[in-house]
């Protein structure tokens, strides 16, 4: 899981990138963050790269949860 | 109490010198001492390294003896940490002794690592190293037009560096002439110029206005030197006859050696700043070694370091920590043309740059000699 809460720089798509990195393919990474851009700019990313979109959900608390799987 | 600081950067001297200074009574009467471990007997002002690439400044104007920036009271040592025994409140140096403590302060910084991704290091200059920025400096003088391409590995140490080194070039080609032959090309991680989204906003005006083209959701894959060619993780294919890289980076090898943590970052509580787990109470993390997810940057480490110092001197004074570090960063970006502006933040509040000016850029130049204030606890 990467703790991407009120990360304003570098901010919460780029600890997903940095972290993706040190996981194994196959893998499912789970990113919290506070920032609403985040919830559209990881899929744009996503998509783009080539790896898969699991899960992406906001608590109560206004925090999305946003879970990818690493694929190559 | 016994406070053991590894690491003689910018963090560990900044709280070093802090605590010292909150806390000469207890330093001359024993309650307190101050022992700091370092690799190096010189300290560089890494942020110099900009202006030694674009040949502004040399190498020698970035160094000062390490033991004459601390406090008298502080016990200083050129002998680096082979092993971390935090159970037993130790370390052992690379010199084979053993150094206890009741409060360990980890700061052994980061490294870049342009071998990370094939081709970068042969075939791309960087400059976060004096080598690196002298070899920057070279091959820049050597330019005689052509296409710049600038590449950002993640995660890297000075968020600002790829802009900053855009508009510095920009500045440096249109000095020799070479501006129109010249094509700077920009690439970046993630969907706009910049990490900060208004920083990324205001670079956009820049570089619509400065004629520097760009892509964006372009990280690294690997570099053909052979084809002169940098290839994104995302597929595209960008061709360069000089390639400017802000490498990835990882922490320090001793931190993954002795498991502390993945890649060399600790993991760290973003706002007591100890490392994470029972073994953390009394272990303090600060600058580039911690994993909180704000930026690497001396900035950081300095904050960092003023919170960190506080609650020790609280601690030895009181018993008990007093301070919550917030996440404040404050970054110059130099904008070219001899303009600077700024981005200012905590975990709460994101950046408003303003647009950039000629007093920024000189309180910039000023603070490149300020800083060995800072160093010393105080600024």
């Amino acid at each position: 899981m990467v703790d991407a809460r009120g990360s304003f720089c570098p901010g919460p798509l780029m600890e997903l990138i940095s972290n993706m990195k040190m996981m194994q393919v196959g893998d499912v990474l789970e990113l919290l963050s506070t920032d609403k851009g985040s919830a559209a700019d990881v899929p744009e990313w996503v998509k783009k790269v080539g790896h898969e979109m699991v899960d992406t959900s906001q608590d109560a608390e206004g925090v999305w949860h946003i879970k990818v799987k690493k694929t190559k | 109490m016994r406070v053991l600081v590894v690491g003689g950067g910018m963090a560990g001297t900044i709280f070093a010198n802090n605590l010292a200074r909150r806390c000469s009574g207890e330093l001359k009467s024993g309650k307190a001492k101050i022992t700091m471990l370092s690799a190096s007997e010189r300290h560089m002002y890494q942020p110099g390294l900009l202006y030694v690439a674009m040949g502004r400044m040399t190498p020698d104007e970035l160094y000062r003896e390490q033991a004459s920036l601390l406090e008298p009271g502080i016990s200083f040592s050129v002998d680096p940490v082979d092993k971390f025994n935090l159970k037993d409140n130790n370390v052992v140096t690379k010199s084979g002794r053993t150094v206890g403590y009741d409060v360990i302060v980890i700061a052994t910084g980061s490294r870049s690592m342009p071998e990370l991704i094939p081709g970068l290091a042969e075939n791309s200059i960087n400059l976060y190293t004096e080598a690196a920025a002298l070899d920057f400096y070279d091959k820049l003088d050597a330019f005689k037009g052509g296409r710049i391409v600038l590449t950002v590995g993640l995660p890297h140490k000075c968020p600002m560096i790829p802009l900053e080194m855009t508009f510095t070039i920009h500045d440096f080609l249109a000095e020799r002439g070479l501006k129109d032959k010249t094509e700077i090309f920009y690439t970046y991680p993630i969907g706009r110029l910049h990490s900060l989204e208004n920083v990324g906003k205001w670079a956009a005006g820049e570089f619509a206005s400065m004629g520097i083209k760009s892509e964006t959701l372009f990280n690294l894959k690997e570099v053909d030197g052979k084809n002169a060619k940098v290839l994104s993780e995302e597929g595209s294919t960008v061709s360069y006859d000089l390639l400017i890289s802000t490498p990835p980076h990882k922490g320090m090898e001793v931190i993954e050696k002795n498991g502390l943590g993945q890649n060399g970052w600790i993991p760290t509580n973003r706002t007591s700043l100890h490392m994470e787990g029972d073994l953390g109470k009394n272990v303090i993390v600060l600058g580039d070694t911690t994993n909180i997810p704000i930026s690497k940057a001396g900035s950081t480490a300095h904050f960092e370091a003023e919170a960190a110092a506080e609650n020790v001197a609280s601690l030895i004074k009181i018993g008990k920590a007093t301070r919550s570090y917030d996440g404040k960063v404050f970054c110059f970006i130099e904008a070219g043309k001899d303009r600077a502006t700024y981005a200012m933040f905590n975990y709460a509040t994101p950046p408003q740059p303003r647009a950039p000016n000629k007093s920024m850029h000189a309180f910039k130049m000023a603070y490149n000699k300020l800083y060995w204030a800072s160093a010393r606890g105080i600024l």
